[in-house]
């Protein structure tokens, strides 16, 4: 890798520009997109930066498009991304699923803001949760990151790569406004240090290599157009070998290898922070933007005595569903807070089984939660109030 | 003047005018040349030139977790329309500094320590209104040490472009010179601050 891919030191920096960074030092070399506010600075910086790689920027004449060539880069045999907001991610969704059925990796940046429609173009939201997880048609599984701060940008970035190559999927990450817009210390370690997952390539000689049959971790190794392999690629529902199978028992075979991948890997796909989580009556879980109120609460709650404690959750697809379950059956009461008017929160109900009450701290956009709002509601939940 | 734990600083004006790359600056000199934490949010509406805007730097020795400010300690007005919107939620006893041309009508507040500077018209004389921000920044530098001096200047040098590098330092320098001259002058009188 060239010196010029890794930019190892400190800076000061915000995060569209720390997500491009962390894609480049993942060993992107692709970027199809459409400029929109708040996530256009992670365009701007790659078309400057892929050129110096060697690297290829396009800007696309929409979103469709954007995804769709993505997709086809990786087939080619490059890492790709793109990045958008709201409504670029809703024009995503067809090829997103185009994606998941055809086991394409590639990284999609959504830097949320507030919706729906045009909404708050230049202000913070989290109201794509659910969008990310069911938004494209049929049923599958996903990966979703949510980082709170332009040094979990970089981070999370190179990790959404390596999830994307290591089970061949389109990973999301989950951003917000104020994430991307907002500048402070990113540290970028040197080349040598950074983990990077290289693509799995067939080991099978051409005449018998099948693109869809997975290896004992569920997934298959992936060859590229070109590399001398027979490879068909389309949406229509496909055997092992990629050809259409217009029938039941093709879907089944197809839809279980999808949702195995993912589902019988969850432990090492999730991550989640846990703090205080020992002796904690109420626990707040939060993600993105939302952990940093969270955080702040939990450590002034703490400094009050009341027993609170913190899960961040870094990946929030897979939903970290057995954490969630054990956690409820030992405390007073879960409290989320998300700016949306109820997204995860539905997750953390579905977990909790009524195990414990959940209570949520809705926003509708357009500003952050204040901590204060945060401690309040574990204050309530301690008391039993509604 | 002694530095508390944590510094909260808004500046405010339009489009254009080089608000957020103020902001950025200041981060900039608090994390990479006095290695301390510091976050910088920008807001602006959904034009790019010419619309109100505004940037918040918070410095801290500890790590930030909330990146908003809600009454800032420091309020810098580069504009009027930034003036009238954000004056009010300014702290008790906080600082306000606004540029003398840009910031005609003023409400007084009681108990502001107050500074002036024509930052948009030195930044003329010295060749470029562009670098009208970086005068403030100056002045900035010697009537509030929310962060050194020295880091501030350097982190000015490292942000601009090269070639007009020596430019801005002297913009820098202008801005800061003013605030010194200002800041003697009020100690000879026994001041600490002009009311507003």
């Amino acid at each position: 890798m060239s010196d010029k891919s890794v930019l190892t030191g400190t800076w000061f920096m915000n995060g569209d520009h720390a997500c491009c960074e962390g894609a480049l030092a993942a060993g992107c070399r692709f970027f199809a997109g459409y400029p929109i506010t708040p996530a256009t600075e992670v365009a701007e910086r790659m078309s400057r930066r892929l050129p110096e790689l060697g690297g290829i920027y396009i800007q696309m004449e929409d979103e469709l498009a954007s995804m769709a060539a993505i997709l086809g880069a990786s087939w080619g045999g490059v890492k790709a991304m793109t990045s958008t907001s709201g409504p670029g991610f809703s024009l995503m969704m067809e090829n997103i699923g185009l994606g998941i059925c055809t086991e394409t990796p590639c990284v999609v940046c959504n830097v949320q803001r507030a919706g729906p429609s045009t909404g708050l173009p230049t202000l913070v939201a989290q109201g794509d949760m659910m969008q990310a997880r069911w938004g494209s048609h049929g049923h599958y599984e996903i990966i979703a990151l949510s980082p709170s701060s332009p040094q979990e940008m970089f981070d999370f970035t190179i990790r959404a790569f390596n999830l994307s190559e290591q089970y061949r999927l389109p990973v999301i990450i989950l951003a917000d406004e104020v994430v991307g817009h907002m500048n402070e210390r990113v540290v970028i370690p040197p080349a040598g240090e950074i983990e990077v997952v290289k693509r799995r390539k067939p080991t099978a000689p051409p005449g018998e290599y099948r693109p869809y049959q997975p290896d004992a971790d569920g997934v298959a190794p992936m060859a590229g157009c070109g590399e001398g392999y027979r490879i068909h690629v389309t949406g229509l529902t496909h055997d092992e070998r990629g050809y259409p199978g217009m029938n039941a028992a093709t879907q089944e075979q197809m839809m279980e290898r999808l949702i195995r991948k993912i589902r019988a890997n969850r432990d090492s796909i999730i991550r989640t922070e846990n703090v205080f989580l020992d002796d904690a009556e109420v626990v707040v879980v939060a993600y993105g933007i939302s952990a940093r109120s969270a955080r702040h609460a939990v450590q002034e709650a703490r400094a009050k005595g009341i027993r609170a404690g913190l899960i961040k959750l870094e990946t929030v697809w897979p939903f970290p569903e057995e954490l969630i379950r054990s956690v409820a059956s030992r405390v007073r009461a879960l409290v989320m807070p998300e700016i949306n008017a109820g997204q995860m929160v539905l997750e953390m109900e579905r977990c909790a089984g009524g195990a414990c009450p959940v209570r949520m701290v809705a926003h509708h956009g357009g500003a952050l939660i204040p901590p204060a709002k945060v401690l309040d509601a574990v204050r309530k939940a301690l008391k039993g109030r509604p | 003047m002694t530095a508390s734990p944590e510094r909260q600083v808004f500046i405010t004006g339009f489009g254009g005018q080089g608000i957020v790359m103020a902001g950025d600056i200041l981060g900039k000199a608090a994390t990479l040349y006095d290695r301390r934490h510091a976050t910088m949010m920008q807001t602006y509406g959904p034009e790019a030139r010419g619309g109100s805007c505004s940037s918040q730097v918070i410095i801290s020795d500890r790590e930030i977790l909330f990146p908003c400010i809600g009454e800032p300690e420091v309020l810098i007005c580069m504009s009027q329309e930034g003036y009238t919107k954000y004056v009010k939620t300014l702290r008790r006893r906080g600082t306000l500094i606004w540029d003398t041309d840009l910031v005609k009508s003023r409400k007084s507040a009681a108990g502001l320590t107050t500074f002036n500077i024509p930052a948009t018209r030195f930044a003329e004389e010295l060749g470029s209104t562009m670098m009208a921000n970086i005068v403030m920044l100056g002045f900035l530098a010697a009537v509030q040490n929310v962060v050194s001096a020295g880091a501030l200047r350097d982190a000015v040098a490292d942000s601009v472009p090269p070639a007009t590098k020596e430019n801005n330092i002297r913009a820098f320098d202008r801005g800061r010179e003013y605030g010194e001259a200002i800041l003697k002058g009020r100690a000879k009188q026994g001041l600490a601050g002009e009311s507003a």
